[in-house]
C-alpha cells in the first residue's frame, strides 16, 4: 500500500494502486454515484407536463442519513430559507459529487483498470492540482459516507479495531482508514 | 475590560441602513470524519487564507465544535456554504448577531 507523492519535476500527485486497490476504489466511487442519483432529486409527478415544467430543485432534508450528510442543512433555526437554499442548491451539489467520482472512474480505467483486473497489474494516475482537488472532494464523500453507515465517532478507534478479522464492519473500517490515509498523502501531495 | 463609564450615553438607535448592513456569518463545525490537513486545505483553497490562520481556524472548529470562518452579505455566505458542502465540510450560516 502506498499513497500520494508528489513528483517534483512536473508538480503532480501520484499514486500507484494494486489491480485490487484500484477495483476497490472504482467499485466505492460507483457506489458513491449511484446513491447520489438514487433518491430523486426532484419529487415526481404523474403530469408529464408538469414534469417538463418542474425545474424546481428539493425542499426537504434526505431521508437517507448520508445524503442529508453529503447535503447539510445551511440554515438551522430557519426552516424556510433552508428549503429554498436546498432547492436552489442541492441538485448542482449532487451532480458536481456524482461527476467527481464518475472522475475518478474514469482516470483509473484510462490509467488501464480493466473490466475484471488480473492480479499483479499495477495502476499509474498522475494527478494535476485541479483533479487532485476532485479526487480530495470524492474521497471526502466516500468517508462521510461511510462513516455515516457504521455509525463512526470522535476518537472510537479502539471499538474498531477489537473486533475479529473476519467481521464485515471491521472490513468496511479498514477500507474508511485506508481512504483516509489516500486523503492524507493527496493533501500532503498537493500543498 | 473597560471600565464603565460615567458619560450617559443615548441607546444606539437601529435604522434600516444598519440591519441591511447586517453580516451574516458562515460556520463549520466538527465532525468525526473530515481530517486536520484536509480541512486546513480547504481553507487555504477556497478562502485563500495564509496557512497559519487556515490552521488556527481548523483547530477552533476541533477544539470548540466550531468556528466562523468567513463574514459577508447574505447572498455571499450562501456562497461559501455551498462551496463547504461541495467540499464535504459540515456549513451552516446565521446572522452574525446571533448568539
Amino acid at each position: 500500500m502506498s499513497g500520494f507523492t508528489r513528483v517534483k519535476k512536473t508538480g503532480v500527485c501520484a499514486a500507484t494502486f494494486s489491480a485490487f486497490e484500484a477495483d476497490l476504489l472504482r467499485s466505492l466511487a460507483g457506489q458513491l454515484i449511484e446513491l447520489l442519483r438514487n433518491e430523486v432529486a426532484a419529487p415526481e409527478t404523474l403530469d408529464p407536463l408538469e414534469q417538463l415544467l418542474d425545474f424546481s430543485g428539493p425542499t426537504l432534508v434526505p431521508e437517507d442519513p448520508v445524503l442529508a450528510r453529503l447535503f447539510p442543512t445551511a440554515y438551522p433555526e430557519d426552516a424556510e430559507a433552508a428549503a429554498e437554499f436546498r432547492r436552489y442548491t442541492e441538485s448542482d451539489l449532487r451532480n458536481g459529487k456524482a461527476a467527481g467520482a464518475a472522475t475518478i472512474i474514469d482516470t483509473l480505467e484510462e490509467a488501464g483498470l480493466d473490466e475484471q483486473p488480473e492480479d499483479g497489474v499495477f495502476i499509474d494516475v498522475e494527478l494535476g492540482p485541479q483533479a487532485a482537488v476532485t479526487w480530495m472532494r470524492s474521497f471526502t464523500d466516500m468517508r462521510l459516507a461511510i462513516a455515516t453507515r457504521l455509525g463512526i465517532e470522535e476518537g472510537d478507534e479502539e471499538r474498531w479495531y477489537a473486533l475479529p478479522d473476519d467481521d464485515p464492519e471491521g472490513q468496511v473500517h479498514d477500507i474508511y482508514e485506508w481512504v483516509g490515509y489516500l486523503q492524507e498523502t493527496l493533501v500532503h501531495a498537493a500543498s | 475590560m473597560s471600565a464603565p463609564s460615567p458619560i450617559e450615553l443615548d441607546e444606539p438607535v437601529t435604522d434600516d441602513l444598519t440591519l441591511l448592513a447586517t453580516p451574516w456569518v458562515t460556520i463549520v463545525w466538527n465532525d468525526p470524519v473530515n481530517l486536520m490537513s484536509y480541512v486546513t486545505f480547504v481553507f487555504t483553497t477556497y478562502f485563500k487564507y495564509s496557512k497559519k490562520k487556515a490552521e488556527k481556524l481548523m483547530l477552533e472548529v476541533h477544539h470548540d465544535g466550531r468556528s466562523v470562518v468567513s463574514t459577508g452579505s447574505r447572498e455571499e455566505m450562501e456562497r461559501d456554504v455551498q462551496a463547504m458542502h461541495e467540499y464535504g465540510l459540515w456549513a451552516t450560516m446565521q446572522k452574525a448577531d446571533t448568539p
